[in-house]
């Protein structure tokens, strides 16, 4: 009875992880698909045919130089704030489970911006490989100042509060970082760009400087899959387990402020990435912390190229930022997720 | 979930005298026609807010590039100073200080009301996205229209009336409850900021840099046409909406116990919005969207007072008190450079609003 019984669960999950596994192979088509698009589609259109060919074998004219020179950095620089953005967001929800929780949400970004500012306006550094390491920090201070704050009292780190905590401390830096903006025009004019989210406006170096932060915060996250199952059910489950949850807790916080200040460093605060990716990952797989991981990876860079391409077309030929753009895509997820009677804990 | 109230604490000797009535003082027309008790706590707050107030603002008028003493200060007030004196601060620093006091007690009134209505401190128009947009509209009159300053007035009251109709409509579900209403309210939020960003971005240098400035919450070089255009609208607004205060306070108990007291619950909660709305989009107009002055003006004023009904006298008199005390550290910490207001309110009121959580959520 209980051989059936085992026997057909775990055909059951034969079943389940190769419709997942079909899945993922859809939304890697779908990211293909983005790539192109985000090469093929703006002011100046060119057929898909076309991008393939000049990829491959780049000549001399407008259209390749456009290609190789404009939208190539742009794509790179989608997929890796995409896949940075959203792969921290699924880890922030799954450590602090917490289907709010997103780097602009509970302030990482905003740490990341005013360290930035910092750099920038005190310390003077304006190579990106100067003040990425800002970037961290900032990022780093913020995650865990946030966390302190939203599970202060005895009920710990609800949902909510961080999501409070998470805006009080947004605000207050984002005041600070005007000061520091405002006093300096240039820094002011830089930052005012900047400040949107816009993958454009960046060459192939800015996507090469943050590329080893990136790749490490990826692999450091995909590695967490398991650990994060095990710890899904509390604590002392996953000490049970056989996992340990203060390393675990503490190579997440390090995964998240790897990616978040890298992507932060390169193109702007983006928000909203992260809650609307892993939210929708989650739907689509379960509870399972290695899939989502997989999905958020695959979906996060679908959603920035797709939000760069819609905003280089409804203003065509001007063009609105990325950043802007997933700002009104998330807005609804994240009313939806509010005007849910009770806000379920992960 | 229930909202985190800072006030609903009671000091220990508190039930004491509540139980045996708070010692207050009667004030009365001859005849009687007219009697209102006032809480003796609350008188000598007032008091002492006002004398801060008023020795806050002499020191403000006197303060700046060009050093004048509070003598002469209250010289060229009474009518009587040196003509250099007269011109600076007739000119210069009387508009902006007065332009400070009234906005900050419009703020302080608008927080007062909102917070009381949601019965939650973090109600205030800043936090649910009303402020954002109204400088929303404001700047879309700046930077796309190209309006005067009527025209951004009436675009920062346009803007911040349809967005906090938007949170309020989106955040309800039978009934408004408090930290649906906020959470709402961030989301809304985060779209308008990438709005007013984006807006920013777009606009030529010049227009950006004034717009990014008076988007913070900024004081610098306001004249006698901001004062003019303020004192002539809070004159109605502010005795309109303290005559409403008895009724906020019962509907504090709650829907049905108001009613069973004469109060018109509906009708009532609209008019107070309709005028919350007014006040911030006023103060809005003539400051930009000045952050948290609406959040922590209320809150200390009925802390001071020790209160639990709202106080909203005092938390006008906090408000201004909050926003010339602040403008004048903005000048001072970083002089000579002349910060905007909002990155002093902003800063510290963040810290605040992360003190106010932390406090509320220590007790539950």
């Amino acid at each position: 009875m209980t051989a059936v019984r085992s026997a057909v669960r775990s055909r059951g999950r034969a079943r389940g992880n190769a419709l997942r596994a079909g899945g993922a192979l859809l939304a890697a088509a779908l990211l293909a698909l983005a790539v192109i698009g985000s090469l093929a589609i703006g002011s100046k259109a060119i057929p898909a045919g076309d991008v393939v060919r000049l990829l491959l074998h780049p000549d001399t004219s407008d259209a390749a130089h456009v290609i190789q020179d404009l939208r190539v950095p742009r794509t790179l620089l989608g997929i890796g704030a995409g896949a940075s953005l959203a792969l921290a967001g699924a880890l922030m929800q799954a450590l602090t489970r917490n289907p709010l929780a997103d780097p602009g949400v509970l302030g990482v970004e905003a740490g990341a911006v005013i360290a930035i500012a910092v750099a920038i306006g005190l310390f003077g550094l304006h190579d990106l490989r100067d003040f990425v390491w800002f970037s961290f920090a900032g990022s780093a201070i913020a995650a865990v100042v946030v966390y302190l704050i939203g599970s202060s009292g005895r009920t710990g780190a609800t949902p909510v509060r961080l999501a409070l905590a998470g805006t009080a401390v947004s605000a207050a830096l984002a005041s600070v970082t005007q000061a520091f903006v405002l006093t300096d025009p240039t820094a002011f004019d830089q930052y005012r760009y900047w400040g949107t989210g816009a993958l454009s406006g960046h060459d192939l170096t800015v996507a090469a400087k943050v590329a080893p932060f990136m790749l490490a915060g990826l692999v450091l996250a995909m590695s967490l899959g398991t650990s994060l199952n095990a710890m899904a059910l509390g604590d002392d489950t996953g000490r049970a387990l056989g996992v340990r949850p203060g390393r675990t807790r503490l190579l997440g916080v390090l995964a998240v402020t790897l990616l978040c200040g890298a992507a932060t460093a390169a193109v702007g605060p983006i928000g909203f990435v992260g809650l609307v990716v892993a939210q929708a990952a989650r739907l689509t797989v379960g509870q399972d912390n290695r899939w989502v991981l997989l999905y958020s990876l695959l979906l996060g860079p679908v959603l920035v190229l797709a939000a760069d391409i819609v905003g280089r077309l409804v203003l065509w030929p001007a063009e609105l930022e990325a950043g802007v753009v997933t700002a009104f895509i998330g807005m609804p997820v994240f009313l939806v997720l509010v005007r849910r009677r009770r806000i379920a804990q992960l | 979930m229930n909202a985190p109230n800072a006030t609903r604490r009671r000091s220990p000797a508190e039930p004491r005298a509540a139980r045996g009535g708070r010692p207050g003082i009667t004030v009365a027309t001859p005849g009687r026609g007219i009697a209102f008790r006032v809480d003796r706590r609350a008188a000598l707050v007032g008091v002492a807010l006002a004398a801060a107030v008023a020795v806050l603002t002499v020191f403000a008028i006197g303060t700046g590039q060009y050093q004048i003493s509070p003598g002469d200060v209250l010289r060229v007030l009474s009518g009587n100073g040196e003509r250099a004196h007269t011109f600076v601060v007739e000119t210069l620093r009387l508009p902006r200080v007065l332009t400070g006091l009234l906005v900050g007690a419009a703020l302080g009134m608008a927080g007062a009301v909102f917070q009381s209505l949601t019965r939650n401190p973090l109600g205030s128009p800043d936090i649910v996205g009303f402020t954002t947009g109204a400088a929303t509209g404001a700047l879309i009159q700046i930077i796309v229209l190209g309006g005067g300053m009527a025209a951004v007035a009436g675009g920062a009251l346009a803007g911040g009336l349809l967005t906090s109709l938007a949170v309020y409509l989106l955040a309800f579900r039978d009934g408004v409850q408090g930290y649906r209403l906020i959470l709402v309210g961030i989301a809304v939020n985060g779209g308008l900021v990438a709005t007013n960003v984006y807006l920013i971005a777009r606009a030529e240098f010049a227009d950006a840099h004034v717009a990014a400035t008076w988007m913070t919450g900024n004081l610098n070089g306001r004249g006698w046409g901001h004062v003019y255009l303020l004192a002539t609208t809070l004159v109605v607004l502010l005795p309109v909406t303290l005559a409403f205060g008895r009724r906020l306070k019962l509907m504090e108990l709650g829907d049905e116990p108001a009613t069973a007291l004469g109060v018109r619950v509906e009708r009532s909660r609209l008019w107070l919005m309709l005028l919350g709305v007014a006040l911030t989009a006023m103060a809005t107009v003539a400051a930009g969207p000045i952050p948290f002055v609406a959040l922590a003006a209320p809150q200390l004023a009925r802390g001071l007072a020790r209160s639990a009904a709202p106080v909203l006298a005092l938390s006008c008199l906090m408000g201004a008190l909050l926003l010339v005390a602040g403008d004048l550290a903005a000048q001072r910490v970083l002089a000579p450079l002349q910060l905007p207001v909002g990155v002093m309110t902003g800063s510290l009121g963040g810290v605040y609003l992360v003190w106010v959580l932390v406090s509320g959520w220590r007790r539950r």
